[in-house]
């Protein structure tokens, strides 16, 4: 299952690398968000799968999963949420602003 | 000691302060006292039985890097230099210097190049000893480049700083290559270990690069050009940094390795040949040069030429010979220097065509250029200093072999002495007599106030003294230079007459063809223009800085396109190249199907909607729809965290994902419809490659982690010590906010700041009204 997993994470870095290098400001926000995806299956890959119980201590139970992706994974999951939603406020402001969303016509001119 | 090097340095910081009150006292005038005192210090080390002294500071003792100071008789030459001209040179500069100038700077850079100038001459350590060396090229730089509204003044400061630091970095290589053969940092040290280093493989490299940094300081040709370009700095400067102190560091250095190199053929034959031919170059440019500073600077470049030829013979009457120059040139230069300051500040030109016939209205200022020129001249006078030193230069560049190069040397000085002859006299005859052209000058010349002409009226005291007492400094102070640098005790007597002997008869040639040549100077001056013509250094020089601007800024272009795509695509390439490559070298690649979990009709379902849904987010040119696709791939992790035993995350997920639907709900309706793409066809597979190839790379990074087990798991640690150690039993829980709490802090300051910017990103707008 782990080898499926690992393919799973590749094919979200994938699309989501081809979503991010499209022109719109929309697919790179839509790219970001795919590829905080595949990274949290790709940390939870590292920690072995379905090694043990949940990790929630209870009398009796010795073995348990690794608490420690999900850990790093509940932080990441915040952080990419809060990514997320800057880039799409940032999307939405510079398209107001700028009229228009292809990032081809928002390149710079100066130092050029 | 230590005191005396980082005095000037530790002054430099009340500086701006005191240069607030510049109105009422010239700034200059507290800087005089710091070269002044430090001189005083120093003078009183002179004496017959002067021996040398060493103080140890530590300062990086684990890489051998310890401020060591060395004050032997070459210091000590170096040293009273330093501070001595210093002292006049601020003396001069305070009448010089305008109170509108921006004082406090110049004074700043002029006591930081003291402090380094310092450091260069008594450091014992070479790590040292090369950082003072570069703060000499930083100061030159700034103080060639203080009037920086002058298009040629940053020319000047920009080639004198590249071409000086390129031969320092050179410098740095010989040294770290002397420090690999002898294990030593102290240059002491390495006289002590001299049959090592003559032996070692790399001698020729060492030689070869400690020279290359000593020649481009010392302005030897061919990396003469940056002298005369140097002259755009004040006068004082000139007179200072380029003509007495800082271009003498390559000489200092060269003087300084003697006693290890002087064993060595190569040496001999390296220093010498550049020092006779930057001797005859520089005399030989100077003569067709029209501004009184380029002709300093040549005769500056030209005399370089002869004392490195000198430390370049290496024998004991040359060795002498050589000291004695760098004191006879430190004064009649010196006082040359300031001259031409005051022409040019009370006549407001330095193009010798304008002048002419000054002696009657400036008649101070035209005797002390009568010593300094004739000195210079080695017009054979006993009350010149610079003639006993051109006797002593012709007596020691015979019987230096029998090779066509040693017999050629003496023919070489011959001519290139001539040179020198002539445009001395050019340099007086050309600016104080003949006839007058005051109709050409901006300003209405007449003699300079008092506070200007003692700085040069005293060195020129130092040019009759040493002419008429040539022996006075000799065994007190020349003596101990001399042997510093042969390592022998050197001591010479120095006669004005000592019968009709060669060197006579050469001073002679030297005076009887240069007239000759000066008072002919007119039918001369075509022959003149034809060398260098087209071949000149400074074009090479030109040609190299531009074409590494061009080429730079053609590489930048080509991929600073800003285009954010491409940036992407650059980066992501370069990662995936170098991953690959190195997983391929390294043999990273591992896989071992041993401790797979099972695989589950219910899990391979929804990786395999997952996968659908990732994919059709590129084709989905639907707003709603490209999100609902998003949210399935969401919505898919949260329940592959539920079956995996996660809950927690499992949970995080599922709420997130709910406010991330509704969150871009919100912006895509006011976001422009997604549209198909308009790439060409080559402009997708380039995409898909990148993508694709870079999937695989983590997939492939993902198996080889699951596959090889460096380490053991720290998991075991958190789930033996949740309890006691967190009191908590969800484990996840008592990471997030005990053992990895700060993390946890911080996720809330990002979040916090983000939130923030969301904020201001909606809310304010450029003329503040909210809409």
């Amino acid at each position: 299952m782990e080898i499926i997993t690992a393919i799973l994470a590749g094919i979200l870095f994938a699309t989501a690398i081809y979503n991010m290098l499209q022109k719109q400001l929309l697919r790179i926000v839509i790219g970001t968000a795919l590829l905080s995806h595949g990274a949290h299956i790709f940390i939870f890959t590292m920690g072995r799968l379905k090694t043990g119980q949940p990790p929630i201590l209870i009398d009796g139970i010795e073995s348990y999963t690794d608490p420690l992706p999900q850990a790093l994974i509940l932080t990441s999951i915040v952080i990419s949420f809060g990514v997320t939603s800057l880039l799409l406020v940032l999307a939405y402001r510079s398209t107001q602003e700028n009229g228009t969303d292809n990032m081809e016509q928002l390149r710079g001119n100066e130092n050029e | 000691m230590i005191f005396a090097v980082l005095i000037p340095l530790l002054i430099a910081c009340f500086i701006p302060a005191l240069s607030k009150l510049k109105e009422k006292l010239h700034t200059g005038i507290f800087v005089f006292f710091i070269p002044f005192l430090i001189f005083l210090y120093f003078v009183s080390f002179i004496g017959n039985d002067f021996t040398p002294i060493k103080e140890k500071y530590s300062w990086i003792p684990s890489l051998g890097i310890n401020f060591d100071l060395y004050l032997d008789g070459l210091s000590l030459l170096f040293v009273l230099l330093i501070s001595g001209i210093g002292s006049l040179v601020v003396l001069y500069s305070i009448y010089y210097l305008d109170k509108s100038e921006r004082l406090g700077h110049f004074y700043v850079y002029l006591l930081m190049f003291m402090s380094a100038m310092l450091g260069v001459v008594l450091s014992d350590n070479i790590f040292v000893l090369y950082t003072f060396w570069e703060l000499t090229s930083i100061s030159s730089f700034l103080l060639i480049g203080y009037w920086h509204f002058k298009e040629r003044s940053r020319y000047g400061a920009l080639k004198s700083m590249l071409i000086t630091v390129f031969g320092g970095l050179s410098m740095l290589g010989g040294f770290i290559l002397l420090y690999v053969v002898t294990g030593t940092t102290s240059i002491q040290q390495m006289i002590g270990q001299v049959d090592l280093i003559l032996n070692s493989t790399y001698l020729p490299l060492i030689l070869g690069f400690i020279l290359l940094g000593a020649f481009t300081k010392s302005a030897q040709f061919p990396f003469h050009i940056w002298l005369p370009d140097a002259m755009e700095a004040p006068t004082p400067v000139s007179a200072y940094l380029h003509s007495a102190t800082m271009v003498k560091a390559g000489l200092f250095l060269v003087a300084r390795f003697s006693p290890i190199f002087s064993g060595y053929e190569g040496f001999f034959i390296v220093v010498s040949v550049f020092g006779i031919v930057t001797l005859c170059w520089g005399a030989y440019m100077s003569v067709r040069q029209t501004d009184l500073k380029a002709i300093l600077a040549f005769s500056t470049i030209s005399q370089l030429g002869m004392i490195m030829a000198m430390l370049g013979f290496g024998t004991k009457a040359a060795v002498f010979a050589a000291v004695f120059h760098i004191l006879n040139h430190a004064t009649f230069k010196g006082s040359l220097f300031m001259v031409a300051g005051i022409v040019d500040h009370e006549t407001g030109t330095r193009d010798i065509r304008k002048l002419g016939g000054l002696a009657t209205l400036m008649p101070i200022t035209a005797t002390l250029a009568i010593f300094g020129t004739f000195s210079m001249a080695g017009v054979p006078f006993p009350f010149l200093n610079g003639y006993y030193s051109k006797e002593l230069f012709f007596d020691s560049t015979l019987g230096l072999g029998s090779d066509f190069w040693s017999q050629a040397i003496p023919y070489l000085a011959v001519l290139g002495s001539i040179f020198t002859f002539v445009y001395s006299m050019y340099l007086f005859f050309g600016t104080f007599t003949g006839k007058k052209q005051l109709d050409q000058l901006p300003k209405k010349p007449h003699e300079a106030p008092i506070g200007m002409l003692i700085s040069p009226m005293i060195l020129v005291v130092g040019v009759v003294i040493f002419g008429l007492f040539p022996n006075i400094v000799n065994a007190s102070f020349l003596q101990h230079a001399a042997t510093a640098i042969n390592s022998t005790v050197v001591y010479k007597e120095i006669t004005f007459w000592h019968g009709f002997i060669t060197p006579f008869k050469m001073s002679l040639a030297v005076v009887g063809f240069g007239t000759v040549l000066f008072l002919t100077r007119k039918k001369w001056q075509s022959v003149y223009q034809v060398l260098p013509g087209k071949v000149s250094f400074n074009h090479v020089y030109d040609a190299i800085v531009n074409k590494i601007g061009t080429v730079a800024n053609r590489i930048t272009n080509y991929y600073m396109t800003g285009s954010l795509k491409t940036y992407m695509s650059l980066i992501l390439g370069t990662t995936l190249i170098v991953s690959l490559l190195f997983m391929y070298l390294t043999n990273g690649f591992a896989f071992n199907t041993d401790q797979l979990a099972e695989v589950t009709f219910i899990e391979v379902a929804v990786v395999l909607i997952m996968i659908v849904a990732a994919i059709a987010t590129i084709y989905m040119n639907h707003n709603v729809a490209a999100i609902l696709v998003v949210g399935v791939v969401g919505f898919g992790v949260a329940i592959l965290f539920v079956i995996y035993r996660a809950p927690d995350i499992a949970l995080t997920q599922l709420v997130i994902e709910t406010i991330t639907v509704a969150l871009f709900l919100l912006c895509f309706y006011h976001l422009p419809k997604l549209r198909k793409s308009t790439d060409s066809a080559k402009t997708k597979v380039m995409n898909a490659t990148i993508s694709i190839g870079f999937g695989a790379l983590v997939t492939l990074v993902a198996i080889s982690a699951h596959s090889s087990r460096w380490f053991e798991s720290i998991a075991d640690y958190f789930v033996e010590n949740s309890k006691e150690m967190g009191g908590g039993y969800n484990i996840v829980n008592v990471i997030l906010v005990d053992f990895r709490g700060l993390d946890t802090l911080f996720e809330i300051s990002v979040l916090g700041i983000a939130a923030l910017a969301i904020v201001g990103l909606i809310k304010y707008r450029k003329n503040k009204e909210a809409e």
